[in-house]
């Protein structure tokens, strides 16, 4: 599958990276190259698999609902580079 | 009001679970809070932890499919749905995409004004709920905001309706039946304002008859009945207008100005949201088999629409009445604690249904915050019957019952409310009523026998509303005529 330069950049975007134009063109090739290789996955007949939800053969882990300990608050907040009146100082974010 | 056209509603309704601790981590889960106190490493989102789901949770979502007639998934799995916001620590939220536990479910709605219908479920899913973000003052002059993680991780679950509402009555009583039934099961306080029951509302035209739906817009977050209903007498109506015009509606995110009655488009982004969700590799799957469910269905209680038929049936109270009860179970739990002390639960709802629901409402208050007890209604009831108090001024122990939490026979024997029962004494009373308003006397004896009326409410109140007011009209026409 060819990846375009255009796909590059949706997909830096989306996880928010900067890539300059060299970066771009060496992604598109490598990432094309990944995508050929997972390709080769589509010539195995999967008609009689059960589709994969998780690769470990495990199911139903659970937390019995009772409260612990939380992080004391000043803890929590430790490595915030930013902090005021008890919570984490973010850029205004408007929608 | 849409004229050639319909509407078509959709809503997702996020309800947070009432569980002890969050969904991932064993953080307290529990509304407000000092800001950041309930978190830890995993709700953080820190590099290294890993989540482990609340078995609890997992409960809570069957019985909420099942007192919703769903589908129990035996196989469902985890996914992660991906976006940037500051109020999601780990910049995904553990969801549920193709496996939701629920699947396939229905309720019977009445809505104001129209026929009795079925809304279908979709789907309903589990999911974390995320931060939230605090702004100093006015939104628009700040340059920064505050995020409080508390909220994040908060087991929520998202009821998805099928297309089949096409009215604002219809969205409502479809709302509040959710609520009512999630409030029966227990599994949430669904508390709008509190913001642990939210909405998103999907909103598209279509012209009458049309097997298509029209491009749908969608405000989100909406956590008032009220601000819902307004907006959808006005979104259907801006659609047909933009469509009327020749424009074309764009679909996205609105948002509802509650001050200004109207919808506003909300910035528009670049480009649609990509979520690129894929199955969530922290959380092994789940699997639901027919002991589990079993387990579950053995633990719903009567649902409304039981409740409701029952008390038609078995108590003889009307269908509207014994819909208006049963629709909040503290309200039903106490009708039913009044009738198993005393016996016309007709005159329990009538009671309930009148005043009671009056001063509810002008109080503000629930039926948890009601200072007295059933068995006192059940009480003022009987002192009725018994001839001890006047209907009339039962209406006054009502009250002082609502404002004191104190007992009927405490009210009428601290204010002297007993009634009037004694001939000698109302003969009395009644003689001097007849003195003191010779005019009306003269009137009745010249033919205008209504004048009756006037001298009862005159010996009322010389009693301070104690006469008994059968005694009351027997003696003022012996005295009258004789
Ligand atoms: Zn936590």
């Amino acid at each position: 599958m060819k990846i375009d330069k255009e796909t590059v950049e949706k997909v830096a975007h989306l996880a928010r990276l900067e890539v300059n134009e060299e970066e771009k063109d060496t992604f598109a090739h490598q990432l094309s190259d990944i995508l050929d290789h997972a390709e080769k996955l589509n010539e195995l007949d999967t008609d009689d698999v059960e589709p994969t939800a998780h690769v470990l053969p495990i199911k139903n882990v659970f937390r019995e609902d009772k409260v612990e300990d939380s992080l004391d608050r000043e803890l929590a907040l430790s490595n915030a580079p930013d902090k005021d009146k008890g919570m984490f100082k973010v850029p205004k974010i408007v929608e | 009001m849409l004229d050639g056209y319909e509407m078509t509603v959709g809503l997702e309704i996020h309800a947070q679970l009432d569980t002890n601790t969050k969904i991932f981590c064993s953080c307290k889960n529990e509304f407000g809070g000092e800001p950041n106190t309930h978190t830890c490493p995993i709700c953080l989102g820190l590099p290294g932890t890993l989540p482990v789901l609340n078995e609890k949770a997992v409960d809570y979502i069957i019985k909420a499919g099942l007192a919703l007639n769903c589908e129990i998934a035996t196989f469902s799995k985890f996914d992660r749905k991906n976006y940037f916001y500051a109020d999601l620590p780990k910049a995904y939220q553990i969801s549920q995409f193709d496996l939701p536990f629920c699947e396939d479910g229905e309720v019977k709605i009445n809505p104001e004004g129209e026929e009795e219908m079925i809304v279908g479920i979709t789907r309903i899913h589990l999911e974390e709920d995320a931060g939230k973000l605090n702004h100093d003052g006015d939104i628009s002059n700040a340059n920064s905001s505050l995020v409080d993680y508390n909220r994040v991780g908060t087991p929520l679950i998202e009821i998805v309706s099928e297309p089949d509402i096409h009215s604002p009555a219809q969205a409502i009583a479809y709302l509040k039946k959710i609520r009512s039934i999630l409030e029966y099961i227990g599994v949430s306080d669904c508390d709008m304002s509190q913001g642990s029951m939210r909405a998103d509302v999907n909103i598209s035209i279509a012209p009458v008859g049309s097997d298509k739906l029209g491009t749908r817009t969608e405000l989100k977050n909406m956590n008032s009945f009220k601000a819902i209903e307004k907006a959808l007498y006005y979104e259907p109506k801006r659609q047909k207008k933009v469509l009327e015009s020749g424009g074309e509606i764009v679909q996205g995110t609105m948002t509802w100005d509650d001050e200004a009655g109207k919808t506003r488009a909300m910035r528009s982004k670049e480009e649609a949201h990509d979520y690129r969700y894929f199955p969530e590799p922290d959380l092994v799957p789940v699997v639901v088999d027919d002991q589990w469910v079993a387990k579950i269905k053995e633990e719903i209680p009567e649902l409304p629409d039981t409740r409701q038929k029952r008390y038609v049936e078995e108590l003889g109270i009307p269908e509207y009445d014994a819909g208006v009860i049963t629709a909040d179970r503290q309200m039903a739990d106490f009708f039913e604690g009044v009738v198993s002390d005393y016996d016309n639960a007709k005159a329990v709802s009538n009671w309930m249904m009148g005043d009671f629901l009056r001063l509810l409402n002008e109080e503000d208050i629930t039926i948890s915050e009601v200072k007295f007890e059933p068995k006192d209604l059940a009480q003022m009831l009987k002192l009725m019957d018994d001839g001890i108090i006047s209907s009339k001024i039962a209406k006054t122990v009502f009250e002082e019952m609502f404002a004191t939490g104190k007992t009927p026979d405490t009210i009428v024997e601290e204010k002297g409310l007993k009634q009037i029962s004694d001939s000698s004494e109302l003969e009395n009373i009644v003689s001097k009523v007849l003195e003191e308003n010779q005019s009306a006397v003269d009137d009745y004896n010249s033919g205008n026998k209504n004048v009756i009326g006037f001298l009862v409410g005159q010996t009322m109140k010389a009693t301070r509303g104690k006469a008994n007011p059968g005694m009351v009209n027997k003696i003022l026409r012996e005295k009258l005529e004789g």
